[in-house]
């Protein structure tokens, strides 16, 4: 395979993403898995960028980045105990590690052709095998995005739902932390 | 830039990524420069304003200073205090540059001459700008120290909030335009500049803006009087430099990316045929916005945090959120007018959408305004009743220096009016 420049950049985007992502959960100081959270959630935003979705990057990291994973660190400072904690807080790492595998199987199966013996068809995006051609890129724009999320034919409902259900969860955010008396 | 790599006999991949490369250390290094100069000019006009002379020692009107300056901080120490978590304290200033230098990169500089004209230019500003909230963090958790932390606090508050407004006000212009693309929003102001359509927005865009850098009067994050410095607190020699280089950095381009939004960027008179023309009123217009922060930062005392967000959520975010709102329904309700002729022709085709908008903008600010100044004129009137009563030993505030005669101690107020 010839190393091209795209994939380069793809191998040091995955590599933020992975070790970014192992660090946050070998790191026992918590405020350093949050920084090591940022740095996978990068590297996700890069692969956007390689996969030409440069809208979603952008808001990989103004939204991930620069809002979530900012207010994970601003609750980690508001809880300065758990700064110096240097054990790990329970023993349900096997669980999580037999669930990542189940996890990685099913993705695995589903997402790649290593599947198709076995399910019979999976639901990649058509990887180009050796003797394919690269399939042909289609670009999507902010355009496009916006178009298909206002119109009828398009994603309008879903769309308004997930409004409704952010909007009543920010109503009952401001009433639970409401003080008593004001209600 | 790639021609002349490929000239040289590199291969067509890796002179496109040496010719970029070389692009983007030439732009970088070019903005990365300009805080020498906009270093003295800050000090000089904010003398001028303090009824000072500021700099005049260094070259001609002292514009030399920032040179020894520099020297000097490179000789001093970086001085590591014990216990700083090490990686996040020296990390932090690496990003902070790092973060507002990336802004560059969409910023049109004359019709042929951006970084990378991105599809998504304007949302690239907003989020790249997001990302010197986490340097700040970072720094104040690195510090170790409690005034270091306290900025950061402040930080994260203030910078997600005023986010909001910002994100907002930046979307008025993208919708006019119907591009998030710098170089579109630039061509669009061919005939008008966008803050003749939205002058609201535009002052709203440029209020959240300066809290966003944290200037005067939002400049809680550092406030001398009560924090030191903040964030950079424990940081000396080239360290801390970087950080103050950030800073002004970071307002310059705000100026520049308010230029090309709401000013028209680089048009003007034959800016089309002659990039360097473009390039010229970038920077003149550029430099008179900076002016007017500049003029914003030495006139109005710093808020205090309540207000600062009382005024970002109560005030800024409804007006920008019905400001959207508004003119959404204009544009989407006015027919496309024929934007085919000559310049003049074109002037006059635009205009009814242009004056519209421009009235509908002004009718926002102005019922806002009005809004503000009833609230103004209640909390006045209900302040003045309670320091009558103070005074006239009717309200339960205290019982200092009688406390012998009354027992009755209310500590909260103002639950009862």
């Amino acid at each position: 395979m010839e190393l091209t420049w795209q994939a380069i950049a793809f191998f040091i985007f995955s590599a933020l993403t992975l070790g970014g992502g192992f660090a946050v959960v070998t790191q026992r100081n918590i405020f350093h898995a949050a920084l090591f959270l940022m740095l996978s959630l990068f590297g996700t935003a890069g692969l956007f960028v390689l996969l030409i979705a440069p809208f979603l990057a952008a808001v990989q990291v103004l939204v991930y980045i620069g809002a979530i994973a900012i207010l994970v660190l601003f609750a980690i400072m508001l809880t300065r105990r758990l700064m110096g904690l240097t054990i790990s807080l329970n023993q349900q790492w096997p669980a999580a590690a037999l669930a990542m595998l189940v996890l990685f199987g099913v993705l695995l199966l589903v997402l790649t052709p290593v599947g198709d013996d076995i399910l019979g068809q999976n639901w990649s995006a058509n990887l180009p095998t050796d003797g394919d051609t690269a399939p042909e890129v289609t670009y999507i724009t902010v355009r496009e995005i916006g178009v298909a999320f206002s119109t009828q034919n398009g994603f309008v409902l879903p769309f308004e739902i997930v409004s409704l259900l952010l909007t009543s969860a920010l109503i009952g955010a401001i009433v639970v932390a409401r003080e008593d008396e004001a209600i | 830039m790639v021609g002349i790599f490929e000239d040289l006999g590199f291969e067509a991949g890796l002179a496109a990524v040496l010719g970029n490369l070389v692009g983007v250390v030439v732009l970088a290094t070019v903005f990365l420069l300009l805080p020498i100069f906009t270093i003295w000019v800050e000090r000089k006009v904010a003398a001028r304003f303090q009824n000072r002379i500021g700099p005049n020692r260094v070259g001609p009107y002292g514009i030399l200073q920032s040179f020894p300056d520099v020297v000097k901080l490179l000789g001093k120490e970086l001085i590591l205090p014990r216990n700083v978590d090490k990686i996040p304290y020296l990390l932090s200033p690496i990003i902070m540059v790092a973060a507002v230098v990336l802004i560059v990169a969409v910023i049109p500089l004359a019709p042929t001459i951006i970084g990378t004209d991105l599809s998504i230019g304007a949302l690239y500003f907003v989020s790249v700008g997001s990302l010197t909230t986490i340097a700040i963090v970072m720094a104040g958790w690195g510090s170790n120290n409690k005034y270091a932390l306290l900025g950061a606090f402040r930080t994260v508050a203030q910078l997600i909030s005023y986010e909001i407004p910002l994100v907002f006000s930046l979307l008025i212009p993208i919708l006019l335009v119907g591009s998030l693309s710098m170089q579109t929003i630039v061509e669009f102001q061919d005939t008008y500049w966008i803050i003749f359509y939205v002058p609201t927005a535009a002052v709203i865009f440029l209020v959240s803006n300066i809290a966003e850098i944290g200037r005067a009067p939002f400049d809680l994050i550092e406030a001398e009087s009560e924090l030191i410095a903040g964030y950079m607190i424990e940081y000396s020699g080239m360290a801390f430099a970087m950080f103050y280089l950030a800073e002004f950095l970071h307002a310059f381009l705000v100026a520049v990316i308010f230029s090309v939004l709401f000013l028209g960027g680089w048009q003007g008179p034959l800016a089309q045929d002659v990039p360097v023309l473009g390039i010229a009123y970038l920077t003149i217009k550029s430099f008179i916005v900076y002016f007017a922060m500049l003029w914003v930062r030495m006139t109005l005392p710093r808020f205090r945090i309540d207000h600062l967000m009382a005024f970002n959520w109560k005030f800024l975010v409804p007006v920008s959120i019905v400001h959207v709102l508004v003119t959404a329904g204009i544009w989407s309700a006015l027919p496309e007018p024929d934007l085919s002729g000559g310049w003049f022709a074109r002037l006059g085709e635009e205009f009814p959408r242009m004056a519209l908008n421009l009235v509908a903008s002004v009718v926002i600010a102005v019922v806002s305004l009005r809004l503000l100044r009833q609230y103004a004129e209640q909390e006045r009137q209900r302040l003045s009743e309670v320091t009558a009563m103070v005074e006239h030993k009717q309200y339960p505030l205290a019982t200092t220096g009688q406390g012998a005669q009354s027992n009755v101690i209310v500590v909260g107020t103002g639950s009862g009016d």
